[in-house]
This record gives structure tokens, sequence and C-alpha cells, in this order.
């Protein structure tokens, strides 16, 4: 196994990421960089005795403040140092950290904070503070709510918020009076007790939350790793949401055991520029991050020179043709490798630069399915972008590409002391010391779930012959097509997403005569190309109906209908006259279509595209993240693509 | 006109019976007010009225032919405009007058120049005063003025490629790089959509009322939302004289204020939508 067995820790039930966060406290002190946050345009340095001691302090604050073992701590913000502060302090003192998405609407914050019973909020700022103030008389067992950031925060006076300064403050003064209580809380912990609540985004349901241990995460971050090794010296860029289970596997459960270095961008807006500055050695993101570069790359090809989108073409050619070898595992000719090096020296290095990929050596994607031509990009462009699947309810990840064997319609194997089945009915299954305790207060939910042991998935999918899995998609979402074939409709619309124009799709004909999409162009690429072709609009929902636009949409969907079976083809399409949104409940936080929401949404448009109408009409709103609603009127075209010949 | 001693110490800017005329036309006639310490004062009226006008006399464009201009207690009148801005007067434009062809960076450093006192050769040189002079000035631009107007994202972009909405902001920055303590404001809120104007109005209160900053305000603005919610006082000018001068809510209910001007009560918020 290529893994550094010196380095490898021994896990053992006693073992917590408290007693492991303060081992490598003494190890590094500090002599080495635990974090780093861009503030004011530059990189600050925060060492492991800096995190430390802030840790400690909180970790205290909060004891003086009220908090037990097994008290749960609920959390909200951007990614930033703090953050992770008071998540390991909660977990030092024995509670249990709750992790919210920073762009959470008012009922999801309050239906998370009430149902984990939650005694403290730990908010950024001040849209944190305004959101939880306003939940506070429908969550009584709430006891403070706590911020850092002061900025607009003047004016508040509840007895119920505190500063985190103020906060370490009383711990500093309780570590005066108790001197030695930290260590002691810390030694208290058990590797089986619960250290996270996470709520999973559910594209059906209210959101469940999956209690998760000490064991289940320090697991997980180990099994990973003795795949793909880490080093302490390490750059890994933490951007992606704290309560996406993808961040905290390399956050908390793979930075605390090889202790590299965290680095936080100085603003949301800021991250892809700050990332290019780090050039991280690994990455873990969803399909969409992934998926936004390529459509970057693509925009700036059309923007170029003539004589750089012609080297531009020439290398993704060749790159292409090596990335073929790869995947096909046969080795590439000298002619090859000498043209891939010039086209790596010529393009690719710069590209990848720009991407901030320059220093990548796996970059993984997961979460929800990536169509195969972004897989190919990236490796033609040398990226060794990996598949992994997994859940939360398994601590991350269970199965995960190897260098060298990498396969684009599959997700790789499982990582060691995991085993991964498939039912009678097609179900993956798994099981490994990561496997989650259950459902917060939810026994059926839980029963449903986990049975002897194991995880039940919910995803359909096989092992092929070289023992991959291959995920077909969510059970539920699957679609049995006009000539009784199963069809994956995820799939159809991650390849639709390799169009630049097309920012999500949504694909109909289940147990229905034919094939339609719902596609959302993307605003920003068609915008430009609309300015380019001086085509005159002045909004979304205007853009989105010029015939120009719906020309421009129809050829990707031709190419992609080419390569189909023609009972899958998509036989009409509208575009819809709004991005679909999280904040109107049809995406999940993570960016995954909620189906069974969205076709009871749109149920009018549904029926127009089987029925021989050329327009359909729109009677809806609009939600903003502040909870407004703002009425919408809107007629979309329909349209029909046109068929080629059946293969 | 008697200057009121006790009001004179409280104020940080008196206008006193100005007057100007271009040709035959009296754009404003005898104006005065006076803006105390700390506040954010608005002056509205309908188009022509002589607000801009007005502005231009406090910042130095235009001499006034009649009438005083004190600023903290000194006669500015006669100032050349950039002695005005030594002095703390800032003021951002109704047009965006940024230089469209530098960086936001550049831009901002550029508001702070005035108060940097190292001359060429000290400066070819960079030692000892002048660096930590400069390293002074970065901290002040990085830590007070994109930190607070949330500009970390463009601080590298050229400003002719911005949205007009972040351009507006970049000038708000610059003229805070003045560290002014009277800022005018000429139509910050025009041409902005509703969240803009929402940060805009949040930034101008953090400016006023942030114990870093503190400045007093002088607000030109055809957005009545904003200007009854943010103003503490608001002066109405119509054909280039003051007509009603009070809170928002004494200028609402003046009956000569909204036969002037606002028409009716219900056109009063109605630039909101």
């Amino acid at each position: 196994m290529p893994h550094d067995a010196e380095a490898e820790i021994e896990i053992t039930k006693e073992l917590t990421l408290p007693k492991l966060f303060l081992r490598m406290c003494q190890k590094y002190g500090s002599k080495k960089v635990a974090m780093r946050e861009k503030e004011y345009g530059i990189w600050r340095p925060i060492t492991w005795a800096d995190y430390l001691e802030n840790v400690k302090t909180l970790c205290l604050g909060m004891v003086a403040l009220g908090l037990q073992r097994g008290d749960k701590v609920a959390m909200i913000g951007d990614n930033r140092p703090e953050g992770l502060f008071a998540e390991m302090a909660a977990m030092c003192a024995g509670g249990v950290g709750v992790w919210l998405f920073q762009d959470s609407l008012l009922e999801e914050v309050q239906y998370i904070v009430d149902h984990s019973d939650a005694k403290f909020l730990v908010g950024e700022g001040q849209e944190e503070v305004d959101k939880g103030l306003a939940i506070r008389e429908r969550c009584p067992k709430l006891l403070k709510i706590l911020w850092d950031d002061p900025k607009g925060m003047r004016g508040y006076d509840d007895p119920i918020l505190m500063s985190l300064k103020e906060v370490q403050r009383l711990g500093r003064e309780l570590e005066k009076q108790k001197p030695g209580l930290f260590e002691e809380l810390v030694a208290q912990g058990k590797g089986d007790d619960v250290c996270l609540l996470f709520y999973t985004s559910g594209t059906t349901a209210l959101p469940k939350g999956a209690l998760l241990t000490h064991y289940n995460m320090l697991k997980m971050g180990q099994n990973l790793m003795r795949v793909d090794p880490c080093y302490p010296h390490d750059d890994f860029v933490s951007y992606l949401p704290f309560a996406w289970i993808g961040e905290q596997m390399m956050s908390i459960s793979a930075g605390l055991q090889v202790g590299f270095t965290i680095n936080f961008p100085e603003e949301p807006e800021t991250a892809q520029e700050n990332i290019r500055e780090i050039g991280p050695q690994t990455m873990f993101a969803p399909p969409r991050i992934y998926e936004q570069m390529v459509r970057t790359v693509q925009v700036k090809h059309l923007d170029a020179s003539w004589l750089k989108r012609k080297l531009h073409e020439w290398a993704m050619k060749t790159g292409y043709a090596w990335a073929d070898c790869l995947f096909e595992k046969r080795p590439a000719g000298l002619f090859l490798r000498s043209k891939r090096l010039l086209a790596e020296w010529l393009v690719f290095k710069k590209l990848k630069d720009h991407l901030g990929l320059s220093r990548i050596r796996h970059a993984y994607t997961g979460g929800a399915a990536m169509g195969p031509d972004h897989f190919r990009f990236f490796h033609a462009i040398g990226v060794n972008l990996k598949q992994i699947y997994g859940q939360t309810e398994i601590a991350g990840i269970s199965v995960l590409h190897r260098d060298g064997d990498v396969k684009f319609d599959t997700v790789g194997k499982p990582l060691p002391e995991t085993e991964v089945k498939v039912t009678e009915e097609d179900e993956i299954i798994s099981r490994s010391p990561s496997v989650f305790l259950g459902y917060y207060k939810n026994p059926e939910a839980t029963a449903k779930t986990l049975k002897d042991g194991w995880l039940y998935s919910g995803d359909t999918g096989f092992i092929d012959e070289d023992g991959h899995l291959v995920v077909f998609d969510r059970s539920k979402d699957i679609m049995i097509l006009s000539d009784g074939r199963k069809f994956s409709p995820q799939f159809l619309e991650a390849r639709l997403k390799f169009s630049p124009y097309i920012r999500e799709a949504w694909v109909i004909g289940h147990q229905l005569p034919y094939m339609t999409a719902v596609i959302c162009i993307d605003y920003a690429t068609v915008g430009k190309w609309a300015e380019q072709k001086g085509i005159p609009y002045t909004s979304y929902p205007e853009l989105s109906q010029k015939p120009e636009v719906y020309d421009l949409i129809v050829k990707p969907i031709m190419e992609v209908n080419r390569t189909l079976p023609v009972p899958a083809r998509i036989q009409k399409f509208l575009n819809l006259y709004k991005e679909l949104d999280a904040d109107d409940e049809e995406l999940t936080r993570t960016r995954k279509l909620r189906r069974a929401f969205v076709e009871e949404r749109y149920k009018d448009i549904v029926q127009a595209l089987y029925t021989d109408a050329e327009t359909v009409h729109m009677d809806t709103s609009i939600k903003y993240e502040d909870g407004r609603v703002v009425p919408i009127k809107a007629d979309m075209r329909i349209l029909r693509v046109p068929q080629e010949g059946g293969r | 006109m008697g200057q009121d001693v006790e009001l004179e110490s409280e104020s940080q800017l008196t206008v006193d019976g100005i007057s100007i005329s271009f040709g035959g036309v009296q754009a404003i006639y005898n104006v005065s007010f006076q803006v105390k310490k700390g506040e954010i004062f608005s002056i509205i009226g309908p188009n022509g009225a002589g607000k801009t006008v007005t502005l231009n006399c406090i910042n130095g464009l235009y001499k006034p032919d009649r009438g005083r201009i004190l600023f903290q207690g000194h006669d500015i009148t006669h100032w050349a405009p950039y002695k005005r801005a030594e002095a703390g007067l800032a003021r951002t434009f109704q047009k965006i007058e940024l230089f469209s062809g530098m960086t936001v960076l550049d831009n901002i450093r550029l508001g702070r120049h005035v108060h940097l006192k190292s001359g060429i050769l000290a400066s070819s040189f960079y030692l000892g005063k002048t660096a930590r002079e400069e390293i002074e000035s970065r901290k002040f631009i990085e830590e007070e003025i994109i930190d607070l107007l949330e500009i970390e994202h463009i601080r590298h972009k050229v400003v002719g490629m911005l949205p007009y909405g972040l351009q507006k902001r970049v000038e708000l920055a610059r003229a805070l790089a003045l560290n002014p303590k009277v800022l005018l404001l000429d139509e910050p809120m025009a041409g902005l959509n509703l969240e803009e104007v929402e940060d805009m109005a949040r930034f101008i209160l953090d400016i006023n009322e942030e114990e870093r900053w503190k400045v007093t305000c002088i607000l030109v603005e055809h957005d009545m939302g904003v200007v009854m919610d943010i103003s503490d006082r608001v002066a109405v000018l119509n054909f280039g004289q003051k007509i009603a001068e009070g809170k928002p809510s004494e200028v609402q209910q003046n009956p000569e204020v909204i036969r002037a001007y606002l028409g009716d009560v219900e056109d009063l918020y109605a630039t909101r939508r």
C-alpha cells in the first residue's frame, strides 16, 4: 500500500479528535503554521500554538457559560479560522458540533437549531446574528448567540449576544480558577462519543441529522490517506461549506492526522484567486466547481486571439489523445509523449496555474454525478482528477479511484477496511468503521438506513468486471424509458452541462412517451455571447427566451442526442425563465436537483412539454434570501429538437 | 445674518446666505444651513433646485457671489478646493469621476495622496519615515476602507471594467481615503438596483456611526425612501431657495414642501418602487 507506515497514527477507541489535536499542538507548537487566513490583503499565519490558545479559551468560555458534555453547538458562517476554533472548542468540552450552511434561510436555521437542541449558536457577524435573533423565540433551548466579526454590531445590546472575545475572556478567567480543567475535559472524551451532528441536505424531505463519532471521523481520514497520503507540508484551501461532509473530511479528519496547513480565502468572492495564490496539493470539491473551471476555460478560449485559440485547440487534442491512453491503460507512443510535453509547456502549465491547479497531486470530485466530458478535460490537461463516492452517513467517502486506475464512468474501488456490495435490488450498501450511529431523534429513518451494520445508500449501481463501483443514480430517480429500458437522468444532465451555456439541466421522461428537458442558461456566458452578437437584453428572463438563445442551446442538445439510444434522446426543451435556486427549495444546499419538488412546482411546464403547446405560461414567485417574495409572470417557448438518424 | 455663537461651536459646517448666478439664472439665492457634527444632513428638492450647485460651492468648485462658508469655524469661502480637501472635506459625484483606466487600489491610493508628506527624493530612497508612511497608508486603505466597503474581490481590477454599482462604491472608497471629517455625497444611490441601494445605505450609516469614522455626511439624493430613513435632518430647496428644514418627519408634514416638491404624501416613497 502506498502509504508511509511510520507516519500513520494508531486509532483506538480511546482516541478522540481533541486528544489528537492536543498531540499535534504539542508536536508542532509555534514552529509550524496550522492555518492561514487572508486578511486585509495579506496571508496571516496561525501556528498550532495560536490554534491551541484560541480553542482552549473558547472551550473554557463556553463551559463557563453552561456548555456540558453532549450539548450541541450550532455554527454558521463563511470558512474562517474562528469557525474551526468553535468546532474544536465544542468537541474539547465533549460537545457536539452542528454546522449550518452559510446561506440557509431562516426556516432552515430554525429547524436545525431547534431539532438539534443546540445551546449555542456561533455566527460570524451581523447577518448570522440577525438570523439567530429572529429564530430565538422558536428555539427555547438556545442559551447564547456568539459572534466574532464586530462589523455592524455596534447597535446590538441584546443580552443573549456575546462576542467570541468576551467568551474567551471568560475562558481565561476559568482557566485561572481551575488550571488543568481544559486538559481534564479533553481526557474525558472517548472514541465512540458523538462529535458531529450532520444534517444531510435531503433531496426529498426535511433534513436528517446524522450522528458521527470521533472514531468514525478519525478512521475516515486514515483510510482515505492510506490510498492517497497527505504530508505535513501540504497546503489545503478550505472554501467549501463546513456544513458539507467533504470539507470536514479534509479539514478535520485528514488535516488533524497529518497537520497540513489549512488556508482560508479572504472572502467567498476571492476564493478562486486565493486558491491560485496557494496552489494546493489536494482538493475535494463537488462537480459544480470543476464544471465552473471548465466553463471559465471555454469562455476565455472564445475571447482569445486566433493564434492562442489554435494553440489551445491543438494542445487539447493532444491532451485528449494522451488521456485516452491513460484511461485505456496502454502506453502512449514516443511521438505522442513528446507532443504532450510540448503542449504541457506551451499551454497546460499556464492553464493549470490560472485554475490554481499547478501543484495539485490529487483532485477529488464527489457528491453528485460528473459528466465524462469534464472528466476527460481535466486528465487531458494533466490534473489527476478522481471520482469518489460516499455519504454523510459514512463520514465522507467509501469508494475512490486509485492512481493509474481511473475510469471516468466509475467511482473506483472501496477504501481499506470498507466493504461495498450491491443488493439483489441493485442498491449499493457499505460497511466500514466510519458508518454513523444513526439519525438524531429519528429511529424510523435509522432503521431504514442501517441494517446489521450495513449502510443502505438508496443509490442504484453495480460492480463492474474490474471491481469498480458504478453508481447509476439515486434509486428513486431512475427513469423507465418508453421502450422499458432503465435510464439515469443525472447522467444525461451532466452531459448537457458540458456546454458552457447550460448551467442546470432537468431531464424529464419517466414512463412518458419521449424525453424532454428544462434548461437553465448560464447567465454570464450566454450574456457575454449575446453582447458579442449584438443581441439586446435586460434580464435573465428576457435573455432566456430569445430565439437566438434557443438556437444556441439546441446545438449541444443535438450533440448529446447523437450519442444516445433513440428513446433516450431529447425531443423538446424549454429555457426556464429563472435559474434553479436553493432558496426556492429547487436545489439542495449542495446544488442537487430536488426532482420531486420541481416536478410539482413546474407541473404546468411538464404538462405542456407533452402536448402540442408551443408556449407555456407561468405564474409564480421568487424568494430572496432575506425572505422577500416577488411574484413573476413568464411565458416560455417550447422548442422541438431536430432529430437525426437512429442508432 | 447674525451668528449664533452657541450654534457656531457645534456646527461642523455652516453655509451662510450664499447666492450664485450663472448669466441670468439665479441658481441659488440666500441659502443658509448649519450641519452639526456627526449628523447625516440631506438636501432634497426637484430637478434644478440647486442641490448640486450648493455642494459645488461647499467643496470649492464654484465660488458663491455672496455669502460665506464656514468649516470648523474657519471661513473657507476663498480657499482652493485642494486646501478644503486637506482640511477634511471629501466628496463623491453624481456622475462617476474615477480614473477608469486605473485599478481600484490605485484610485483609492490617489485619494490618500494629499496626506503623504514624503517628497520625491525621500520616496526614491524609501527609507525610515517614508517606508513607515507607506505602510501606515496601506494599512489604512486595506483595514479601514476595503474591508468596510467589501471590495476585496476587485482591488486589482481596472475600474472601467466594473459594473456601475461597484464603481459607485469605489468612488466612496476614494473619498474615504482622504480620511474626511465631512463627506459630501451627490446622489450616491442614482442608478443602483435595490440590493445595491441597501448596501450603500448601510455603508453610509457605518461611516457615520462607527467609532472609527464618525464622519458628518451631507447627502444630495432623490431616493426619498433612503433620505427619510437615514437622515437626521433635511433641507428642502426649490428654485434656488431653501423652503424648509427639519427632521424628516417634520419636512414630510410641511405643506409648502408637499406642494412644491412632493405633490402629495403618497409620492414621497414612490421613487423606491
